[in-house]
C-alpha cells in the first residue's frame, strides 16, 4: 500500500490522488453534470499549511467537504495516514472525528449557547465528562478572545464573534487536521491579525492545516505551501514566494492582477 | 452609556413627538372601539327577535343552575385533551423522526406511516369518530375498553397525531442541511445529529403551528359527544330538552373559551420567549423598524 513516514522530512497526513468529483446541474435525473474537482492531487504535510486559492466557485470549499466525508468523490482516493477514507467501509464517523472544520457560514448550532456549541463534540463524540469538556471549552473560548460570551447564543454576537466561536468548536478536541474555509472573511484587520497568531501558534503545537482564502496577505503569511485551483485542476503549486509573487502561469497572474 | 449624559434638545423633541403620537394612537384606538361596540349593540337591540333571543340564550337564572353540569362535563373534555395532547405529541414527533430516517429496517414502518398520514388527514373527523366508535366495539375485543369517552378520545388522537406527524416532519426538514454538515463534522453520528442539533431546532421552529393545533384539540374534543360521551357539550344539551331554552350551549360556549383563549395567549408568549433563538438572524436585522 502507501509508504509510511520517510524518515528524512514531513510525513503526509494527507494525500490526495486523482480526485473527481462532479455535482447535478440541476433537478431530476436527467439532468447533466458538472465537474467541480477534475483529477486533484494534494499532499498535506504533517505540521504543516496548504493554502487553497482560486476565484469563487473553483471548488475549494467543495475539496475541504470532500476530505471532511461530507461529500463522496466520484473517483481517485483521500489517503488519511495512508488509509483510503474515500472507502465507504471506512467508519467515517471516526474519521470526522480526528479532523476538523471551520465553515464558510460557522454553522453554529442556533440553539445552544457559544460553551455548549463548543463542548458537544467533546461530550458526545469524546465522552468526556460535563465539567472536563466545559473546562477545555471555556480555556479554547478564552483563546480566541470570547472568555466573555460563554453564555450567549449565536445570533448575539457579531459576525466576527461567530466566526472565532466557530474557530474555538473546531479546535477544542486537537484536531490532527484542521480545515479552514475562509475563516477571516468577518474579521477587521485587526482581528485577522489575531486568528493569524492563533493559526501559527497551532501550527507550532503540531496541527496541520488545509485552508482556503480570498485573502492573498493571510496566505502569504500563513502557508507554507500555496495551491491555485482553476479549471477544478491544480493550475499552480509552490511557497507563497513562488506562487503568488512570481506566478508562472498566465491565468495565476490574471486572478491575483483582478484581486489587487 | 456614559453617565453624564443629558439629553440633547434635539432628543428631547424627538422623545415628545413620540409620546404625542403614542397618545394619539390610544385615542383614535379607543374611539373606534367605541364606535365599533355601539353600532353592535344598536344592531343586535333593535332587532326583531332580540327580546326572545336573549330570554333563550341569554338567561342568567338558566346559565347559573345548568353550570354545575356543563362545568362537569368540561372535566371531561379536559382530561380527553390532557391525554391526548401528549400522547399525539409523542407519537407525532416519533412518526415525523420515523418518516425522515433513512434505516433500511424501517422501510415498511416508513410506508405505513406514510399511509397513516395520508389517510387520516384525507378522512373527515366526524366520520373517523363514527367508524372508530362503532366499527371498533364492533370487533368485540375483550381487552378495549368500549367507554364513548374512550373511542371518542381514540378517534381524535388518530385524526391529530396524522397532523402532529406533518407538522414536526415540516420542522424537521426546515432545519437547515448545514447543520447536519457542522454536526456530522465534529464526529457525531446520524443518531446524535438529529437528536441534539435537528430536533432540538425542529421543535422550536414549529412551536406556534403545534400550539395552535393542542387548541384545536381542546375545542374538538367535544365531538365525543356524538358518541355519547357526556361531556361539556352533551350535558348542555341534555340541559335544554324541555324547555328549549339554549343558555346552556351559551355556557358551554364561553367555558370552552375561558381556556382556549388563555392557552393561545400563553403559547403565544412562551413561543415569543423561544422562538426567537430558532434561527439565526443577523444580528443587526432583529431591532424594531419604525
Ligand atoms: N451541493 C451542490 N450541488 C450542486 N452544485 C454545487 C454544490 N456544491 C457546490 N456546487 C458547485 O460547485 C462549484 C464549487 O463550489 P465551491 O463552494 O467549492 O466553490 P469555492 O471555491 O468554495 O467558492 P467561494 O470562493 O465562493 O467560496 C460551484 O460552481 C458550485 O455551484
Ligand atoms: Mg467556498
Amino acid at each position: 500500500m502507501i509508504a509510511r513516514p520517510t524518515p528524512d522530512g514531513p510525513a503526509p497526513l494527507l494525500r490526495l490522488r486523482d480526485v473527481r468529483k462532479t455535482f447535478p446541474t440541476g433537478p431530476g435525473r436527467r439532468a447533466g453534470r458538472r465537474t467541480v474537482l477534475d483529477g486533484i492531487d494534494l499532499d498535506v504535510d504533517e505540521h504543516r499549511c496548504v493554502v487553497l486559492v482560486g476565484s469563487s466557485g473553483s471548488g475549494k470549499s467543495t475539496l475541504l467537504r470532500v476530505v471532511d466525508l461530507l461529500e463522496d468523490v466520484d473517483d481517485g482516493q483521500v489517503l488519511l495516514d495512508g488509509v483510503d477514507v474515500a472507502d465507504p467501509w471506512v467508519d467515517a464517523d471516526a474519521v470526522r472525528a480526528r479532523l476538523a472544520m471551520v465553515f464558510q457560514s460557522y454553522n453554529l448550532f442556533p440553539h445552544l449557547s457559544v460553551l455548549d456549541n463548543v463542548t458537544l463534540a467533546p461530550r458526545l463524540v469524546h465522552r468526556r465528562p460535563r465539567s472536563d469538556a466545559e473546562d477545555a471549552g471555556r480555556q479554547m473560548l478564552a483563546r480566541v478572545g470570547l472568555a466573555d460570551k460563554a453564555a450567549s447564543y449565536p445570533d448575539q454576537l457579531s459576525g466576527g464573534e461567530q466566526q472565532r466561536a466557530a474557530i474555538a468548536r473546531a479546535l477544542v478536541g486537537g484536531p490532527e487536521l484542521l480545515l479552514l474555509d475562509e475563516v477571516t472573511s468577518a474579521l477587521d484587520p485587526e482581528l485577522v491579525g489575531e486568528v493569524l497568531d492563533l493559526l501559527l501558534d497551532l501550527r507550532a503545537e503540531g496541527t496541520t492545516m488545509l485552508v482556503a482564502t480570498h485573502e492573498m496577505d493571510f496566505a502569504r503569511q500563513v502557508a507554507d505551501e500555496v495551491v491555485f485551483l482553476h479549471d477544478g485542476r491544480v493550475h499552480e503549486r509552490g511557497t507563497p514566494a513562488e506562487v503568488l509573487d512570481a506566478p508562472q502561469r498566465e491565468r495565476t497572474r490574471e486572478f491575483l492582477r483582478r484581486l489587487r | 452609556m456614559s453617565d453624564g449624559w443629558v439629553p440633547s434638545e434635539r432628543a428631547r423633541e424627538r422623545a415628545a413627538f413620540r409620546r404625542a403620537q403614542h397618545r394619539r394612537a390610544l385615542a383614535v384606538a379607543a374611539v373606534a372601539t367605541a364606535v365599533v361596540l355601539a353600532a353592535v349593540v344598536a344592531v343586535v337591540t333593535t332587532a326583531p327577535g332580540w327580546e326572545r333571543a336573549r330570554e333563550a340564550f341569554f338567561s342568567p337564572q338558566r346559565a347559573w343552575e345548568v353550570l354545575p353540569e356543563v362545568a362537569e362535563g368540561l372535566w371531561l373534555n379536559l382530561r380527553v385533551w390532557v391525554v391526548a395532547s401528549v400522547v399525539g405529541l409523542v407519537i407525532g414527533l416519533a412518526l415525523a423522526v420515523l418518516r425522515t430516517s433513512r434505516i433500511p429496517a424501517l422501510f415498511p414502518a416508513r410506508m405505513l406511516t406514510v399511509l397513516y398520514v395520508d389517510v387520516f388527514r384525507g378522512v373527515p373527523v366526524l366520520l373517523v369518530l363514527l367508524l372508530v366508535g362503532f366499527g371498533l366495539p364492533a370487533l368485540r375485543l375483550e381487552w378495549l375498553p368500549t367507554s364513548a369517552a374512550f373511542l371518542g378520545g381514540l378517534a381524535i388522537l388518530l385524526t391529530y397525531t396524522a397532523y402532529l406527524a406533518e407538522i414536526f416532519r415540516s420542522g424537521i426538514e426546515s432545519v437547515h442541511p448545514s447543520q447536519v454538515a457542522a454536526a456530522r463534522s465534529l464526529g457525531l453520528t446520524r443518531g446524535q445529529a438529529v437528536r441534539k442539533v435537528v430536533l432540538p431546532q425542529a421543535v422550536r421552529n414549529v412551536t406556534a403551528p403545534v400550539a395552535s393545533m393542542l387548541v384545536s384539540l381542546q375545542k374538538d374534543s367535544g365531538l365525543i359527544s356524538i358518541l355519547g360521551a357526556v361531556d361539556a357539550i352533551r350535558a348542555a344539551q341534555i340541559a335544554t330538552t324541555g324547555d328549549y331554552n339554549f343558555t346552556p350551549y351559551v355556557v358551554a360556549g364561553v367555558l370552552f373559551l375561558l381556556i382556549s383563549i388563555p392557552l393561545t395567549r400563553l403559547v403565544d408568549a412562551w413561543s415569543a420567549r423561544q422562538g426567537w433563538r430558532g434561527s439565526l438572524r443577523g444580528v443587526s436585522g432583529a431591532g424594531v423598524v419604525r
